[in-house]
């Protein structure tokens, strides 16, 4: 059922008009139409290239010209009778791209890496400066002295005298174990 | 070609008849270890603690650091 949805859900997504889109967009650039004509129509079947849906609704060409017509044709025979050349050929008319080739690695990660660095980066200078000009002045209890005194009160008042903080120190010798 | 046929039942039972025995064994192994690596060492704990345990000295040296307010140190 789950499957069902995410197969119609995986025409919805923004990848497969852009797998598209990219070879109608390259071939309409050079010859200066505008970007509204090129438009994915969404209400005809779609290609894609997704590893999770393997079967798009469509062939990734379905306007052929001669030899892709007579190709197949000769596809509807015994497929024996084909060379490698033309079953490869078969295959990049119904499919743009390969399993391999969908599951190249794109180095994207190292720009998403980079990218939480430096603004990683940038939250530190940012933190510093408040630091220095936002903060307010520390509260007295923060002072080496006053926490020192504090820790004496705690031995003095035995806290956890088992088995924390107070179990540490030495009574006798007025020392840390 | 034939191939065989895939298990189409009793794929849950299969699957706890492996895992139960193992969560089992190793429920009991956490309980164990939490008893003997952190129970009994507390308990030792408390019993060495309260051994020989004075009370009143430790009360006095208490009031000798000034931590009380309505038992002052006796020199003041």
């Amino acid at each position: 059922m789950l499957r069902l949805i995410a197969a119609r859900g995986g025409r919805l997504l923004a990848r497969p008009p852009g797998a598209a889109l990219t070879p109608v967009c390259s071939r309409a650039s050079s010859h200066g139409e505008g970007e509204a004509s090129t438009a994915v129509d969404m209400s005809r079947p779609l290609y894609w290239n997704r590893l999770d849906t393997p079967l798009p609704d469509k062939p990734f060409k379905d306007v052929l010209n001669e030899e892709d017509t007579a190709l197949k044709q000769k596809e509807k025979g015994p497929w024996g009778q084909l060379t490698k050349e033309e079953k490869i050929a078969i295959y990049r008319l119904a499919f743009q791209r390969t399993y391999p080739e969908m599951k190249q690695s794109t180095g994207e990660w190292k720009t998403v890496v980079g990218g939480i660095f430096i603004f990683l980066g940038l939250t530190g200078l940012v933190v510093i400066w408040q630091s220095y000009y936002v903060y307010p002045p520390q509260p007295r209890t923060f002072t080496e002295d006053w926490q020192a005194r504090q820790l004496q009160r705690m031995l003095d008042m035995r806290v956890n005298p088992i088995e924390g903080f107070s179990a540490k120190w030495d009574y006798e010798k007025g020392q840390w174990k | 070609m034939s191939l065989v046929k895939p298990a189409m039942r009793g794929l849950l039972g299969k699957r706890l008849r492996f895992h139960l025995p193992i969560a089992f064994a190793l429920s009991l192994v956490a309980a164990a270890g939490f008893k003997y690596m952190v129970t009994e060492p507390r308990k030792q704990a408390y019993a060495e603690f309260y051994r020989n345990y004075d009370a009143a000295k430790e009360f006095n040296n208490m009031r000798e650091a000034g931590i009380f307010e309505s038992v002052r140190p006796s020199g003041e």
